[in-house]
């Protein structure tokens, strides 16, 4: 197993699009283990996509539990299913809906956080590191997990979708009215 | 941006302020560069018809090589133009932990009781801007402010609820920063 490299913008190799798999083999499972080994042993993160270490197939790595068991021991309740760790291989979001904002960081874009919307509940389907056809329902902050993820698969950063905090106020008080 | 590396360059805190026009930011940033200076992090936004700019800049040449790169094109566009050098650092961003945005009916001292009450609570302010929307005989006071809760959310949403009964609608939004 080894932590690979993580690329960091202005890398244009991260705004390139990732392939499908289409090999279920053992260089996908050691790549998988080395990836989650790399997203370990780097800063606390909920997830972590191919392309950041410069591998451009559709693979990502999705875990909420670790934050959301810290948050939990600060007292604090952060809306999120949990499907615990997620390896997800040509993934593909079916549905979604709602639409809420947060803030966003990326470990390819240091030093910057900022506020991006995401769909609020999503259906997702993809296979695992057999090939074997899986289907997850998430929501809250696991579905903004994933949905930051899948983006890094289309070369899309969230630099890409941020949206102003007025903005976003604008749209609540819209809403109360 | 053009990366200044001489040890002798330092950093400027560059304030200016004029009756708003198209052209200020180009033509400002433009002479700027044409003299070598580097632009770090900046708010400019525009207050009751005047264009405000506030922007850490940085020139290896002195202040007054500052004032003079600049004061051509102050002057066409009837500028102000204030300069401090100050200590700063790039890469050093605190990240914010709540967002509280607050509005109400606009009456005298909204802005005071609501920051002291958050301050008195724990919160360390990072950005802050408020607005004046309704209608002059109806104003209303928008807030939205972002800080670090330095003492955690509860005595927060403490101070918050007891402004809630004094007729200041409070949103208390904690962030919790998905890092992917």
């Amino acid at each position: 197993m080894s932590v690979l490299e993580v690329l960091t913008y202005p890398d244009v190799r991260l705004k390139k699009r990732s392939e499908e798999v289409s090999q279920f083999d053992d260089d996908l499972r050691q790549f998988v283990a080395d990836l989650q080994e790399t997203m370990d042993g780097g800063p606390p993160s909920v997830g972590i996509a191919a392309p950041q270490v410069n591998r451009f197939q559709r693979i990502v790595i999705v875990d909420v539990s670790g934050m959301l068991a810290q948050a939990k021991q600060r007292k604090r309740r952060i809306k999120s299913s949990n499907n615990g760790r997620l390896c997800l291989v040509n993934p593909k979001i079916t549905r979604a809906e709602g639409q809420v904002s947060g803030r966003e960081g990326c470990l390819s874009v240091p030093d910057y956080t900022g506020n991006v919307l995401r769909a609020s509940r999503i259906t997702l389907f993809a296979q695992n590191t057999e090939g074997e056809a899986r289907e997850y329902e998430c929501s809250g902050f696991e579905a903004r997990a994933v949905q930051h993820e899948l983006d890094h698969l289309d070369g899309l950063l969230f630099l890409d979708r941020l949206v102003s905090s007025n903005e976003l106020f604008r749209r609540q008080v819209y809403k109360l009215t | 941006m053009n990366p200044v590396s001489s040890v002798s360059s330092q950093w400027y805190m560059l304030t200016v302020i004029g009756n708003d026009q198209p052209g200020i930011v180009a033509r400002l940033t433009a002479a700027l560069f044409q003299a070598g200076v580097n632009l770090g992090e900046t708010s400019m936004i525009r207050l009751g018809g005047n264009f405000t700019i506030m922007m850490m800049v940085q020139s290896n040449n002195g202040m007054d090589k500052l004032q003079s790169a600049i004061a051509d094109t102050a002057e066409s566009l009837s500028l102000r133009v204030h300069i401090d050098p100050i200590e700063a650092h790039l890469h050093s961003h605190l990240m914010p932990d709540v967002e509280i945005t607050v509005y109400g009916a606009d009456r005298a001292g909204i802005v005071a009781e609501v920051t002291g009450a958050l301050f008195d609570a724990g919160l360390n302010i990072l950005d802050l801007n408020s607005d004046v929307a309704g209608t002059e005989a109806k104003p209303v006071y928008i807030m939205i402010i972002e800080g670090h809760a330095t003492r955690g959310m509860e005595p927060l949403e403490q101070a918050l609820s007891k402004l809630k009964n004094r007729g200041i609608e409070v949103t208390f939004t904690p962030i919790d920063t998905l890092m992917g």
